[in-house]
């Protein structure tokens, strides 16, 4: 839906529509899916993500404490992160938050903040775990359409990374079935997964990981969705598409120097009315901001 | 199943209880096996596996209430094992070929053979000129594994040695492999299946609780207070519950059925296996108390009991099952409480407080019986027997008991 462009109107942030649609899943998963997570573990994990984009925006004198990031990151942690220990919980939250701060290349942070919690410990060992499994399939269609939902309110924000992400894993998964001559349900059966929607839409879709051109960013996606493909289907692992986007997620600043592109920012400001809200794919005015100041409110998932 | 790392010890058992000369197995194994691979395991064993993490009945005595003591009493009730039929029937008529017989063995009272094919069409045809039924449909899912590079390891009884060896019944075919795929091939037994089939699996490990990736893994409802009469039908309840439980959740759901740490267990439905039974199942890693030439022991070792149950039919389920160990060490047992209310004689204070929370009590079991079985309510009621007659349902409305009109 386009605003009238002859008056201005307030920036809409996208974090906001993700916030609640991570929250919706949240309570559903609680509620009703009987995700393996206390009410009490998602605040000490929620908690914990804030106050540490709190201190670490006191740390790094950001003029303004901004909690829509690390809402959304230690939301995603609440719908993946499972362990029986509190302590884990809580390093996991930092790690997730501090790694914003502390994981850059020449202003942008590398990893998105909850693959590179989530990977982080589960490479080093620690007993904590994802389950792909958890979502089932009758949600499928709702939660298809709140992602969905999600592009149309945003008008579409950098998310040809998740379309060319969902349309390489459905070649994958249909290559793939037809190679091993299995029935069509078997392909279908591994797209209806919520876990996949999750991290097509709040995860490899993070804007501020992703590479700045559209080229890239397809080329990206195919490159992690190739990786995913090999663990899954030769290395016979778990979780294939979130160590392949932690690996290739290193790759991006190649990517960007090899293509290279506008750097994206969450909400512009108010002074240009031109373009509302999001900035769109088309705007080739990009903003440029320091190299060596970290970027404001930076993050999703 | 028991799985560390890579390596895979499968233990397969099976309801089968026809004429032994008819039985066969077909399964789909990641490698081919050499002599040693493959064992003939004790049911008692697997018996004793299936009672010690069986769904159970707890059942506690109401103290007198005008005294003040506790009793416990636990009355384990066993559910089936295992139960997995691979029998099949139909034919075909083509000829190919394209089967090698990688190896043959006897094993037990069984003769063994490891095929790999390169054609579906050829390994049927060869199963079939060999005296194997295979039910129609069959050879599209063999080509599908023969593509992703499985053998066929296919089991027949040997009837002389299973009379030399004297067993009435079929051990089960225990088989040890490494390979990094974790998963369970349902698709064959599938393809002859007249309705859903019920798959068990016992999975231990050392790092905790194994679920499947591909499906949703729920845990059954447990905790609950059910009435009294259910202590003589316990299988029955267990079974209506199981099936209100698959269908709530469409039929697409493994259920966890019991997950523990097999160090201890409070109360227990049978003693925990030993360290030799547990050697016997594949966990490789435990230590023997009678072998001398083992090291000593560092430490306890983790044994993690994961019992699973499935209901799968080819619609629900369209890939097989594939699991991962995680890292979770939280114990759950499918456990239904049931409590006996006081029968003697009371004459102090509190009894008529106690009789009237017995009262309320029933009421709720009912309702908790017919939510979890979809069992009517009256029929429950009457079966529960007693007096209904305080019933809320059948008082009129709550205002009228407020105020007593």
């Amino acid at each position: 839906m386009r605003a009238d462009s002859s008056r201005p109107r307030p920036p809409l942030d996208p974090r906001m529509y993700q916030i609640s649609v991570l929250s919706g899943l949240l309570i559903y998963g609680l509620g009703w899916l009987h995700f393996d997570i206390t009410l009490g573990r998602a605040a000490l994990l929620l908690s914990t993500a804030l106050l540490t984009q709190y201190v670490c925006t006191k740390l790094w004198r950001l003029p303004k404490f901004d909690p829509k990031s690390a809402l959304i990151s230690g939301l995603s942690l609440c719908l993946l992160l499972r362990t029986n220990f509190a302590a884990l919980a809580v390093l996991a939250a930092v790690v997730t938050i501090a790694s914003k701060f502390l994981v850059r290349w020449k202003g942008k942070h590398i990893f998105n903040p909850t693959n590179f919690g989530l990977v982080f410990l589960m490479f080093l060992g620690a007993p904590i775990w994802v389950s792909p499994g958890q979502w089932g399939n009758v949600a499928f269609f709702g939660f298809l359409m709140a992602c969905l939902g999600g592009l149309v309110v945003n008008r579409a924000a950098r998310s040809d990374v998740t379309y060319a992400f969902l349309v390489s894993f459905a070649a994958l998964q249909f290559g793939r079935a037809v190679w091993a001559m299995q029935r069509w349900e078997v392909p279908i059966h591994r797209m209806e997964s919520g876990a996949l929607l999750l991290f097509a839409f709040f995860m490899i879709s993070d804007p501020k990981t992703t590479p700045n051109s559209r080229a890239g960013r397809i080329l990206f996606a195919a490159v992690v969705t190739a990786f995913a493909g090999f663990i899954q289907f030769g290395l016979y692992r778990t979780n294939g598409i979130l160590w392949s986007l932690a690996l290739w997620s290193m790759a991006v600043p190649l990517i960007d120097r090899l293509l290279p592109g506008p750097r994206y920012e969450w909400t512009r400001p108010r002074q240009k009315p031109q373009t509302q809200g999001v900035i769109d794919e088309a705007d080739t005015s990009p903003r440029h901001r320091p190299l060596d100041q970290p970027a404001l409110g930076s993050t999703s998932a | 199943m028991v799985r560390d790392a890579d390596r895979t010890v499968l233990t397969m058992a099976n309801d089968y209880s026809g004429e032994p000369a008819q039985f066969a197995i077909v399964i789909p194994v990641p490698t081919v096996l050499q002599r040693g691979q493959i064992h003939v395991g004790d049911r008692a064993v697997m018996e004793h596996l299936d009672a010690y993490s069986a769904p159970r009945l707890v059942e506690y005595f109401d103290p007198d209430p005008c005294m003040r003591y506790e009793a416990l009493q636990s009355a384990p009730m066993s559910q089936g094992m295992a139960r997995k039929s691979a029998d099949s029937r139909n034919e075909a008529r083509e000829r190919s070929l394209g089967v090698r017989i990688e190896a043959r063995y006897t094993v037990g009272e069984y003769d063994i053979l490891i095929l790999s094919a390169k054609q579906s069409g050829g390994l049927e045809t060869w199963l079939l000129e060999n005296g194997y039924s295979v039910p129609a449909g069959a050879r599209r899912v063999l080509a599908s594994y023969i593509r992703q590079g499985m053998k066929f390891f296919v089991a027949k009884v040997n009837l002389g040695e299973q009379q030399r060896l004297g067993f009435s019944y079929l051990r089960p075919i225990q088989v040890a492999y490494e390979s990094p795929k974790f998963m369970l091939p349902l698709r064959l037994g599938m393809v002859n299946a007249d309705g859903p089939q019920e798959l068990f699996v016992f999975a231990i490990t050392k790092n905790g609780r194994v679920e499947t990736t591909n499906y949703r893994t729920v845990r059954l409802p447990e905790g609950m207070d059910i009435p009294e009469y259910v202590k003589d039908d316990f299988p029955r309840f267990y079974r209506a519950m199981f099936t209100r439980q698959v269908e709530n959740e469409n039929r697409e759901a493994v259920f966890l059925e019991y997950a523990w740490n097999m160090s201890w267990c409070d109360p227990c439905a049978a003693d925990p296996l030993s360290a030799d039974e547990l050697r016997s199942l594949g966990a490789f890693w435990v230590a023997s108390p009678n072998s001398g030439g083992n090291p000593p022991q560092t430490g306890p070792q983790t044994t993690f009991i994961t019992r699973l149950h499935v209901r799968y039919d080819a619609r629900h389920f369209p890939e097989d099952l594939v699991f991962q160990e995680t890292a979770d060490q939280s114990n759950f047992q499918a456990r239904y409480v049931m409590r006996h209310p006081w029968k003697g004689e009371g004459s102090c204070d509190g009894i008529g407080e106690y009789r009237r929370s017995v009262r309320e009590r029933r009421v709720k079991e009912a309702e908790t019986l017919a939510t979890l079985t979809g069992w009517d309510l009256a029929s429950i009621r009457r079966k529960m027997g007693g007096d209904w007659s305080d019933d809320p349902d059948k008082q009129g409305p709550w205002w009228d008991r407020m105020w007593k009109n």
